[in-house]
């Protein structure tokens, strides 16, 4: 190996890594809210490119039909439970949120071709139609348990995630696709070629990451998902519901996953069952970072890309073997540092 | 803050009756009646384990219970819940304070206005001041992370976060639990402060004494049955108190 393969090598795992880390994140934001350990991300990363993909091929994403029959679903919960509490000022609003948007977006697809529409435009219409499937899963599948064990809740996300790729397989096919450059501009640095493509992963998941930064340290909202994390009890007692901070927490997991996936789509070929391994290469920054610390499962995915990259090189049929074995000693490191703490 | 609320008129905030809340089969408080009215100082005093925190729990919508109870003249149904009640003004200050330890002093207070804030009042920057003048010592603290104050300064960091919200039924559970003497008096004379605010405040106590000098009425909270109910300046001299809750050694 010689400097510039190294370099090369660098910038691939660097660029991976990236959106790892913004994966790792979200994982433990998750986590850490909701004590949902959250298998399906990685389906967001896949919904996100394949929907903008299908957009872009002039195909309606599948993922509208999921977005009406579970915002249908949620109607009717909320609705008969409003009957029952016979808090009929409430319905409309249920009927136009749950039903009235995903028939607007709906018809906005109908109506316009979205295979002409600029660029960022394709991309918006691409996240408004994947990041509400996060609080939608949410309200459906956790809400109802989510006093429940971390163990009942890891079994509803398994479940979760297989019906995700089902539904990835009937919505998408099985051809893997890729979508249009964001830009097409490449350039010299040294001795090695830097795509325009790859630089705009690492910018915009280094943005993100500053604006989830913000999010928590400044916003009341944000600050509220900080405190439910902390104390159930105390945020409870301040008006911040489970369910809300449940809610937010999901929308933030949906988004991140949905936008890793159309950054990386243009330089990688998604498959409606892609996302699964991305996902899990977040999780083991997540892990690295104990599921708790937010900069250290966000250098730990960084290093999971570098650790990926370069054993592709060295050693590419075990790549993937080498990457998930790598949680092996910081699981032992883990185990021996921390006393085991009883579960409430 | 406004005045005192005229002495004639006086508005029932919070009338329970038939309270009885159980953990599975076993019944933890039975037959409860209280009534707390604005601008008044009630307490429930009584041993440990007589059901006090229950109670608080159950009125707060954290605990299921059978019964009546009517908050601000409405009759809680079955859509009864924490969040609701944070809404309209119940706010609970827990045994075990719950405040956000690695949050600054700042932050807790700020999220105590936090349904406030989503119910589209922008005012909590005032009402952090409000708090500042009723605790100075949290102003000194504000940037400091709530889990490093002292055990006087986290139940004043506590009652700022519940004034935050601004209640109109304050439920203080245990303030004086493992406080100095002298925190207590201070934390006390705060109580007593802030019923001219408007706010009515259930206080429920094992000190009785300080908890009995501070309150306009009280119950005696026995295994779960209220046994005793007076003005506080008539319990404070019945023997049955004085004898099971006062004794002898003074400790004000």
């Amino acid at each position: 190996m010689d400097l510039q393969i190294a370099l090369l090598l660098g910038q691939d795992g660097i660029t991976n890594g990236a959106i790892y880390a913004l994966l790792a994140l979200a994982l433990v934001l998750v986590f850490a809210v909701t004590r949902v350990i959250f298998i399906p991300q990685g389906e967001f990363v896949a919904f996100g490119a394949l929907t903008l993909a299908g957009l872009q091929a002039g195909r309606l994403p599948g993922t509208i039909w999921l977005l009406l029959a579970l915002g249908t679903a949620i109607a009717l919960v909320e609705g008969s439970r409003a009957l029952r509490d016979r808090n009929f000022r409430r319905l409309p609003m249920i009927l136009l949120v749950n039903c009235g948007v995903p028939l607007l977006l709906a018809g906005t697809l109908f109506a316009l071709s979205p295979a002409s529409l600029p660029l960022p435009v394709q991309v918006l219409l691409a996240l408004m139609l994947v990041v509400p499937l996060g609080p939608m899963i949410y309200r459906l599948a956790y809400q109802p348990i989510a006093e429940a064990s971390v163990l009942a809740l890891l079994i509803v996300s398994v479940a979760v995630h297989v019906t995700l790729i089902g539904l990835g397989l009937l919505f998408f096919g099985a051809e893997g696709s890729r979508t249009l450059s964001f830009t097409d501009i490449s350039f010299e640095l040294g001795d090695i070629l830097v795509q325009g493509q790859t630089l705009l992963v690492v910018v915009a998941s280094l943005m993100l990451i500053v604006a989830l930064y913000f999010f928590f340290e400044r916003t009341i909202y944000g600050k509220a998902l900080r405190a439910t994390a902390m104390n159930r009890t105390g945020a409870r007692l301040m008006g911040i519901s489970g369910s809300l901070a449940g809610m937010l927490s999901f929308t933030l997991a949906a988004a991140i996953g949905a936008l890793s996936g159309i950054l990386i789509s243009p330089i990688t070929t998604i498959y409606y069952d892609s996302g699964f391994l991305i996902g899990l290469k977040g999780f083991v920054g997540a892990i690295i970072g104990g599921l708790a610390s937010y900069p250290v499962a966000a250098a730990g995915a960084i290093l999971v890309g570098l650790l990926e990259s370069f054993s592709s090189f060295w050693a590419s049929a075990f790549k993937e073997v080498i990457v998930f074995t790598s949680i092996i000693p910081v699981l032992v490191w883990r185990s021996l540092k921390t006393r085991h703490v009883e579960e409430e | 803050m406004s005045g005192l609320a005229a002495a004639g008129e006086r508005v029932v905030v919070l009338e329970v009756s038939e309270l009885s809340v159980s953990y599975g089969k076993i019944e933890a408080l039975h037959g409860l009646a209280l009534k707390v009215h604005r601008g008044e100082i009630v307490t429930v005093i009584g041993p440990n384990g007589a059901g006090k925190t229950t109670l608080l729990c159950a009125l707060m919508g954290l605990l299921p219970a059978g019964g009546e109870i009517v908050y601000l003249g409405e009759r809680q149904g079955p859509g009864r819940s924490v969040e609701r009640l944070v809404r309209q003004g119940m706010t609970l200050v827990p045994e075990k304070r719950e405040l956000f330890a690695e949050m600054s002093v700042e932050d807790n207070l700020l999220l105590g206005a936090f349904d406030r804030y989503r119910a589209g009042h922008r005012d909590h920057l005032e009402t952090m001041d409000q708090v500042f003048d009723v605790f100075p010592r949290l102003m000194e603290r504000r940037q400091q992370l709530a889990g490093t104050l002292s055990g006087g300064e986290r139940q004043m960091l506590a009652m700022g976060r519940a004034l935050m919200a601004k209640p109109r039924l304050l439920l203080l559970d245990e303030p004086s639990l493992g406080l100095a003497p002298l925190i207590i008096r201070e934390i006390f004379r705060t109580v007593a402060e802030l019923r001219k605010t408007g706010v009515a405040i259930l206080l429920v106590e094992q000190n009785a004494r300080a908890a009995l000098h501070v309150a306009d009425y009280g119950y005696v909270l026995e295994t779960g049955e209220l046994s005793l109910e007076g003005p506080s300046r008539d319990l404070a001299s019945d023997p049955r108190v004085i004898e099971s809750y006062l004794g002898l050694g003074g400790r004000n």
